[in-house]
């Protein structure tokens, strides 16, 4: 399943606030059906990335191709269709808050998959009950529910399409620890049955070492490093030892271990 | 479209039920692709064969082609949930994956249906709605008398403590209510005091008392319209404004982050901007009367042949300083009522965008109408008192 194929690729990506460059010459690329780890210190531009890949964000230079194809210079038409294969968590779940929940999922069900608004809204109770939301919870609106809920709504409004890249930023922050364990589970059960390409940008390092493939280190403006999990903590650089090697570090890296030998 | 949702070749997902030689069982045959692009399809075959499906029918999953999670949850209906979770029993061909999404599904539709709402008929609705409104009206003014009474309070305990007084906040203040609104508040009252002139001397010409439009404009102007402009424009400029800044900083819980670190919300956002109002309001009364004026005098110089010279003396010999009084005593009051009412609008919004929205609109409207109500008391007031 895990094909060497790209489906996302950036090249020499440079973003820029101001005189303040957030990457320069950064390149990374996304595999099908690969589980995409990003991780950073505050600031690096995980988000940042995230938002140029998506096309929310006009990079100063630089190309991201998109299944083959750079997003950017698409006509609207055509970008919308691409759009469509995304699914983007965002970090404080940018729900729609004159929706309420059950609408929030249903919406690009009814948009883009043309289902009736019944059938769309019985699906999208599904896909909220997937992300381990209550069945009462559909008909709240977001205002309503806590950091938590928010988050698991958005995964559901972000999973409504089935999409083939999903992109996922923290999602497990602000969830306790058996709904961020639960989650890495649905992500990696729905990555295997639908093979899903994932980008995941995290702080949580339960996440890291439970689901992802492969690991990319954002620091000092580029890619400072993409592996799997062991080689990257193997690399010889004093702020990815800190990270990998501290105490919260190690104790993951337990956990992980005690999880695979059970 | 894009191709998962309409490969050309995609087959359609198909359910079917035969009846086989035992008259307990049947046989499922469930063949194609089960994924969004056939749900609407699907899932009315799955509700029309729901009820008639038993434990002991057969299931043939041999034909199914992609599945993805939509269809996963219709065969989850399909077949229940307690059956799909003994899934490799009695599928043991299906690929490892499939079946981990079938049972993930399982678990997580493994829930009591919530209760629906009830349903109401419509003539209760309606006279629920009309009692949920005026109980909204009379408790939207006592809230509005209680913020009032807690910002003199607060008021007064700051006015005699010099070291809360917040200068830059107020400046900033003056600046957006006061100074970017003097081009537009002297534009529209130029606009209405030309206006009036020429209205005034259509209807003075047949009297032939051309000469007393002057009076007229000057009346108007010093008396009413200066001020209840002045005070309309800032309602529908300032008070929004107050109430959107406000609304988004609730929503965004500054306003709880305010009161946690042990400072008065009242004291930091309401009172610099009553006090702004409250001073930049009567400014801009007088600027709304002086080009109210102008463009009388304009109208009055240019098509009724009456000279500036004599504009003006008409305007001393006639008009006492009383009317001018009359009108800028009224400024304060709407000053106050303008800002109160926006703060007060947009500590009431909750955390969503459309309540945002919906409380900017009331705290237009509400000023408006508390400016217009209390101006024609007002005028009562002053002519029973012959001022």
């Amino acid at each position: 399943m895990s094909t060497q194929q790209a489906v996302i690729q950036v090249q020499g990506l440079v973003n820029r606030f101001g005189s303040q460059a957030v990457h320069a010459n950064l390149d990374l690329d996304i595999r099908r059906g690969e589980i995409l780890g990003v991780v950073g210190g505050s600031g690096t531009g995980k988000s940042v990335l995230l938002r140029s890949i998506v096309g929310l964000r006009q990079p100063n230079a630089g190309s991201v191709m998109v299944f083959g194809e750079n997003l950017l210079k698409l006509p609207i038409e055509r970008r919308s269709q691409i759009e469509r294969r995304f699914g983007v968590l965002f970090q404080r779940g940018a729900l729609f808050t004159s929706l309420n929940l059950q609408e929030n999922v249903a919406l690009p069900l009814i948009e883009h998959a043309g289902l009736k608004r019944a059938d769309a809204e019985h699906l999208a109770r599904q896909k909220l009950a997937l992300a381990g939301l209550p069945p009462e919870a559909a008909c709240k609106y977001p205002d309503e529910l806590s950091g938590g809920m928010v988050k698991r709504a958005a995964l559901a409004r972000a999973l409504a399409l089935d999409p083939e890249v999903l992109f996922l930023d923290e999602p497990t922050a602000g969830l306790d620890p058996i709904g961020a364990a639960a989650f890495d589970q649905l992500i990696l059960t729905l990555r295997d049955a639908l093979g899903l390409s994932v980008f995941l940008v995290t702080h949580d390092l339960d996440t890291l070492y439970t689901i992802c493939d492969r690991v990319a280190v954002l620091s000092q403006k580029r890619v400072l490093v993409v592996d799997t999990l062991p080689a990257v903590a193997a690399t010889d650089d004093a702020w990815i030892h800190a990270y990998f090697h501290g105490p919260r570090g190690r104790a993951a890296q337990d956990a992980a271990h005690m999880l695979e030998n059970r | 479209m894009d191709h998962t949702l309409s490969q050309p070749d995609s087959r359609p997902g198909q359910l079917q039920r035969q009846a086989t030689g035992d008259h307990q069982a049947a046989l499922l045959v469930i063949d194609g692709n089960w994924t969004l692009r056939h749900y609407a399809a699907l899932r009315s075959a799955v509700e029309g064969l729901r009820q008639q499906v038993s434990a002991g029918d057969r299931v043939e999953l041999a034909g199914l082609g992609e599945l993805d999670t939509a269809g996963a949850g219709l065969l989850v209906e399909l077949l229940g949930p307690a059956r799909i979770s003994r899934l490799e029993e009695w599928a043991p061909q299906l690929p490892a994956e499939r079946l981990a999404l079938l049972r993930t599904l399982a678990s997580a539709m493994d829930q009591p249906k919530a209760s629906q709402p009830p349903k109401t008929n419509g003539l209760a609705d309606v006279l629920a709605h009309i009692g949920g409104f005026l109980a909204g009206l009379w408790n939207q003014q006592r809230t509005l008398l209680g913020f009032i009474g807690l910002t003199l309070q607060t008021l007064l305990l700051v006015l005699i403590n010099p070291r809360r007084w917040r200068i830059t906040s107020l400046a900033a203040h003056i600046e957006q209510t006061g100074l970017d609104a003097i081009p537009i508040v002297a534009l529209l009252t130029f606009l209405v005091g030309a206006v009036v002139a020429f209205l005034g001397a259509t209807v003075l010409a047949d009297f032939g008392a051309t000469i007393y439009t002057v009076n007229l404009v000057a009346f108007s102007f010093l008396r009413e319209f200066g001020v209840l402009l002045a005070a309309i424009l800032l309602a529908g400029r300032t008070a929004s404004a107050f109430a959107a800044q406000i609304g988004a900083m609730k929503a965004n819980e500054e306003i709880d982050a305010i009161r946690a670190i042990g400072l008065s919300p009242i004291e930091m956002l309401v009172l610099p901007r009553v006090l702004a109002m409250l001073i930049t309001l009567p400014i801009l009364t007088f600027i709304g009367m002086l080009s109210g004026i102008v463009g009388g005098l304009v109208v009055c110089t240019l098509s009724l042949d009456i000279s500036p010279t004599m504009f003006f003396n008409i305007l001393q010999r006639d008009i006492s300083i009383n009317h001018f009084l009359v009108g800028l005593g009224k400024a304060p009051v709407f000053a106050f009522l303008i800002a109160v009412i926006g703060c007060l609008e947009g500590f009431k919004a909750s955390g969503s965008a459309q309540s945002v929205g919906e409380r900017t609109t009331s705290s237009v409207v509400q000023s408006i109408f508390m400016v217009i109500l209390i101006d024609a008391i007002a005028a009562l007031f002053f002519m029973e008192m012959g001022w």
